[in-house]
């Protein structure tokens, strides 16, 4: 076997060293009725040319986004993803390197690290970042757990806009601990219902988390949602940005009254990859910091007093304060951070500006070309590269836009039973306007 | 190790200075030297209740995290703000700069379960084995 | 190359008006953002992102690349990571356009290839562990512990109490008590007995109807295989209670022993440890849990079923805990894991865990000679030293970083916590015989260098990008972001 270097001799010796006879006999500590009788019940192994043939095969009986231009977001968007970040994540010092726990060793991952984090509470409009989380939907958990700690109040206000799957594993992460999860209604324009917030508020709030974009695509009024918070036990704002490329062209939520921001940048050079591995991240404001989950990278000197990089404020976490943890996280997504800090620097101010605004455009367009064909938004609201329309059916439509080798969106009806008919569509820089056109031209034809 | 002599002493190592109604509190020589560089320190609120014997707030190092137990139960009067940017002062001055809280007791009584240097100091000789 | 180039940060290198990628030209008409947004339309624009050309971009991380150590080095023995060769056919195939491609919710219909590798995964995955079912959506490690623990509680809560304890032994990872914690139970420390195994005696003691679960693993962080786990599933099941296997040593067990047989009721898988995918820097892993099938209800949902010859994902799981990801799991994760288990088979997966048992072994023995330690009992696919009887004052850390300037990653240090000034030491099946021996001689090495001159090894390590950097600087006045 190619990956298990010792020989029949080397095997010998080192028993010689040990003083045993046979390699079974290492395992003597095993009680004999525990053992396995026969063999593993699993296929013989297969041969390196004969196994990537069978790879080859399983991922050609699978219909992508390669062949097909992708209509379909929802939280994962299909952008392009330059050439040079895969080549980086390739070199073993990234990927065959673990947690940087020894950093005398381990300096590239912790200045990534730190560069990460710079970038992203840049783009946030906070103070600081941690080093990433599983996905954006356990970044909104993670949120609603931090807030607890912050503001003691045990109910979250959630708006029924942010993302239907991210708001199912908030509730799964808070159901044993007290929690009351409620959630806030969107107005006719598709914009979280101010009104609804208000009347929701009382003391024991802690948190109330808005989509921005929302899961409609649509572009909170966030200023207007931190505005109508207040009062002495006044509770958090919290973004979920599940498109961070968003975040390029729209005020940032730190400069709209947000304490925490959480979410998904896995657009961020990372491919769809049936979902997963993704990249969530949490910012917050300085005075937040050591309530923030997971890894967190800290900059300092050496003994030599030349600049270095560090896990710091380490006290938070699980392999310290035990139960009493900030969170149980301990893996994160180090390489997936790392090809986002290489996008960011690929793309700089400039060129993911650039993109962002490419994005709106094929959006806009996409919904003016729905339009000519009697196809209406289901929100007035303004969205950034996605939004929702009103289709006769979304399995049809779904299915037509297959038959035509396009990807469709995302059938609405299946998560808000009072949007049946609702059809969220995306629109990023890989689709044409000839795509485009066809969309529309597609779904006007439906009946 | 120093441990003064008009300073009274708990078992799970913090001290305290009565003056009349109010009593001022910190962790022990012994206690910062076995925690190593403290980095942090969590006190509780001014104006917040605190019971004798019972968490009040934390002291950290870069690796460890200990549990600072109030010496007497009251009122916290006054809390040492130098402490959130130099919490070095645990570790350079644990009974003078360092100080962490001022208590205004509730019960002055309790303070007879408190140890004296002498006790405190056969204590910490016991521990140490 | 002699000495590592000294890389500034990236906002150091920032070149305006140099561009690192191209964005494709538009074909549709450019919207102002102004008109559709008002006053939510950014106003400054990001400082932080730099512009740079490519050739600075692959500079810059080609740079920081080269002041990182790596399994594809040499040794990187980190008791209780499972720090094994990474196959580069994994990588290959887990970049296949028609998985890394794939968009999560698309219709099943056109994600047949993917549905079936879950699903083969899973069948591999309940083999090995001697289970009847599993879920891939858990993200790593301590994600699957926390569903894990979820599951539990979901079951008891049905049986009519979900119970308020969670015992865990002193040697576990703190990731068990923090997930059990993240599910609503009181964490309860049982201690060790002296031979490193859960004392019985104490446990049977502790057998009253509060008690949810025991959260054990095996073999333990000492590397020591829990001999009556058996007999400690009859006396948990026997008071109502479950059993939670923690499978991050499972490296030791495959093709030989079977959490299943032993009577436990849920454990969780790390892909990233046993199943040689990479461990990229800390994550992405995946932490895949397998369980009975009473615990078989109340799994993450969507579940991945199978009807009519077709896979499809059935979300009409009313007793399901409900997700713990947003999506379907870390895929791509768990291509590379199929793709090895392929590569290994039954008899292949087998002789990993023989072999990863016979290096640890291996080093035992060659290094007890020089250093004490920590428990005497037999272990398996690791071994905990402790600092007892260091020359010259040297500690575990100096000795560690000592390491470094011999171009070798430290063993996991300070833990398991009931091993003082522990070193733990994994080498894994994948290292060649004289690459252990290298390390022994380093060891051996800086042993006599702490007799001769202990303050050279305090002062270590002298050969690395870095110094001993300040952490106590870092923590307390933290700096987590640049500031110009």
């Amino acid at each position: 076997m190619r990956y298990l270097p010792a020989s029949e001799e080397d095997i010998r010796q080192m028993l010689g060293a040990i003083g045993a006879e046979r390699v079974s006999d290492l395992f003597a500590s095993i009680p004999e009725d525990l053992r396995l009788k026969g063999p593993l019940d699993l296929p013989e192994a297969v041969a390196e040319p004969v196994l990537r043939e069978r790879f080859v095969t399983r991922s050609i009986r699978n219909s992508s986004p390669t062949c097909r231009p992708c209509f379909l977001g929802a939280g994962a968007y299909d952008h392009y993803a330059p050439a040079p970040i895969d080549q980086l994540l390739m070199r073993a010092e990234f990927y065959t390197a673990y947690t940087p726990y020894q950093p005398e060793m381990a300096q590239g991952t912790l200045q990534a690290i730190f560069e990460f984090q710079t970038m992203m509470a840049d783009l946030t409009g906070m103070d600081v970042s941690n080093a990433s989380l599983y996905d954006g939907a356990s970044s909104v958990a993670e949120a609603a757990l931090m807030a607890h700690r912050i503001h003691r109040g045990s109910t979250v206000l959630v708006a029924r806009s942010v993302h239907p799957a991210y708001r199912e594993v908030l509730r799964t992460y808070t159901k044993h601990l007290g929690f009351t999860i409620a959630e806030v209604p969107y107005g006719a324009d598709g914009r979280l219902d101010l009104a609804a917030l208000k009347g929701a508020l009382n003391p024991d709030v802690c948190l109330v988390l808005a989509g921005q974009p929302n899961f409609f695509g649509v572009v909170e009024d966030l200023k207007a949602v931190a505005g109508a918070l207040e009062g002495d036990k006044k509770p958090l704002l919290g973004a979920v940005v599940a498109e961070a490329l968003s975040l390029a062209l729209i005020e940032p939520p730190g400069a709209c009254g947000a304490d925490m921001v959480c979410g998904e940048a896995r657009s961020f050079g990372l491919p769809l990859g049936y979902g997963g591995p993704y990249l969530g991240f949490i910012s917050t404001r300085q005075a937040h910091m050591r309530q923030l989950p997971g890894r967190i990278v800290g900059e300092t000197v050496d003994a030599d007093n030349r600049r270095g990089f560090v896990l710091t404020l380490t006290t938070r976490e699980q392999h310290i304060r035990r139960e009493k943890a900030t969170s149980n996280i301990c893996s994160n997504e180090g390489l997936c951070m790392l090809a986002a800090t290489i996008y960011l620097a690929s793309m700089g101010r400039k060129g993911l500006r650039d993109l962002a605004l490419q994005n709106l455009s094929k959006a806009e367009y996409l919904k003016a070309a729905l339009r000519a064909k009697g196809i209406q938004p289901l929100f007035g609201a303004p969205t950034f590269n996605e939004f929702a329309v009103r289709v006769p059916s979304a399995e049809k439509a779904t299915d037509a836009a297959y038959k035509a080798d396009l990807l469709g969106g995302y059938d609405l009806g299946r998560e808000y039973p009072e949007l049946e008919g609702g059809y969220l569509l995306c629109a990023t820089e890989r689709v044409s306007k000839l795509a485009c056109d066809r969309l529309a031209a597609l779904l006007g034809g439906l009946s | 190790m120093n441990i003064p002599s008009d300073l009274k002493y708990t078992k799970s190592h913090e001290w305290i200075r009565v003056e009349g109604n109010v009593g001022t509190a910190g962790i022990t020589d012994f206690a910062q030297q076995e925690l190593g560089d403290i980095v942090f320190v969590e006190a509780p609120a001014q104006g917040s209740a605190v019971a004798a014997g019972a968490p009040m707030g934390s002291v950290e190092s870069v690796k460890a995290v200990s549990e600072i137990n109030a010496p007497a139960s009251g009122t916290v009067s006054a809390v040492n703000a130098d402490l959130t940017d130099h919490p070095e002062l645990l570790n350079a001055d644990p009974y003078g700069k360092g100080w962490i809280l001022k208590i205004t007791f509730a019960n002055t009584g309790e303070l007879s379960g408190l140890m004296d240097a002498a006790a405190y100091a056969a204590y910490v000789a016991e521990s140490a084995h | 190359m002699s000495r590592p180039i000294e890389e500034k940060l990236l906002f150091e290198k920032d070149h305006p008006g140099r561009v690192g990628a191209s964005v494709p030209p538009s074909d549709v008409p450019e919207v102002d953002p102004r008109t559709l947004f008002g006053d939510m339309v950014r106003g400054a624009a990001p400082a932080f992102l730099p512009e740079m050309s490519e050739v600075d971009v692959v500079r810059h991380f080609t740079r920081l690349s080269t002041y990182n150590y790596a399994v594809d080095f040499g040794l990187y023995p980190l008791g209780s990571c499972t720090m094994k060769y990474n196959p580069k056919i994994n990588e290959e195939v887990a970049r296949l356009e028609g998985f890394a491609r794939l968009h999560p919710l698309q219709p099943e219909s056109t994600t047949q290839g993917a549905l079936e590798l879950m699903a083969t995964l899973q069948n591999a995955l309940c083999a090995i562990t001697g289970m009847d079912a599993c879920t891939l959506q858990p993200a790593a490690g301590a994600h699957g512990e926390f569903t894990g623990v979820q599951l539990i509680r979901a079951y008891l809560e049905n049986q009519g109490d979900a119970r308020k304890v969670m015992l865990i032994p002193d040697s576990a990872h703190g990731t068990n008590p923090a997930s059990a914690h993240f599910s609503g139970y009181a964490v309860e420390q049982i201690q060790s007995g002296p031979d490193g195994c859960v004392d019985l005696e104490a446990l049977k003691a502790r057998m009253k109807p509060d008690v949810a679960a025991i959260m054990l693993t095996v073999p333990n962080t000492l590397g020591i295989f829990e001999k009556n786990i058996a007999q400690i599933c009859r006396i948990l099941h026997a008071n109502g209670s479950q059993v939670y296997v923690d499978g991050a040593n499972l490296n030791a067990l495959m093709g030989i022993t079977r959490p299943g047989d032993w009577g436990a009721d849920v454990m969780h898988i790390n892909l990233h440890k046993t199943f040689s995918t990479p461990h990229g820097g800390g994550g992405p892993g995946a932490g895949p849990v397998a369980c009975k099938a009473h615990l078989e209800p109340y799994l993450p949902r969507p579940v991945l079923a199978k009807k009519e010859g077709r896979y499809l994902w059935d979300r009409d799981r009313p007793k399901s805990i409900g997700k713990v990801l947003g999506f379907n799991g870390n895929f791509l994760v768990l291509v590379r894991a199929l793709c090895y288990i392929e590569t290994m088979g039954a008899d292949g997966l087998k002789r990993a865990s023989e072999l990863a048992v016979l290096n640890a072994n291996y080093m035992r023995s060659k290094l007890r000679p020089l250093l004490e330690l920590g428990f005497d009992g037999p272990t398996l696919h690791e071994v905990v030293f402790c600092d007892k009887g260091l020359p010259g004052g040297v500690t575990t850390l100096d000795l560690a970083k000592r390491l470094i300037d011999y171009g070798f990653h430290p063993p996991t240090v300070y833990f398991p916590l009931i091993v003082h000034g522990a070193l733990m030491i994994e080498p894994t099946e994948t290292e060649p015989r004289e690459e252990m021996d290298r390390f022994v001689e380093a060891v051996a090495a800086i042993v006599k260098e702490a007799e001769e001159n202990p303050a050279y090894v305090k002062a270590a390590p002298h050969n690395a990008y870095r110094r001993r950097l300040d952490e106590v600087a870092a923590a307390r006045n933290p700096r987590l972001t640049y500031k110009p």
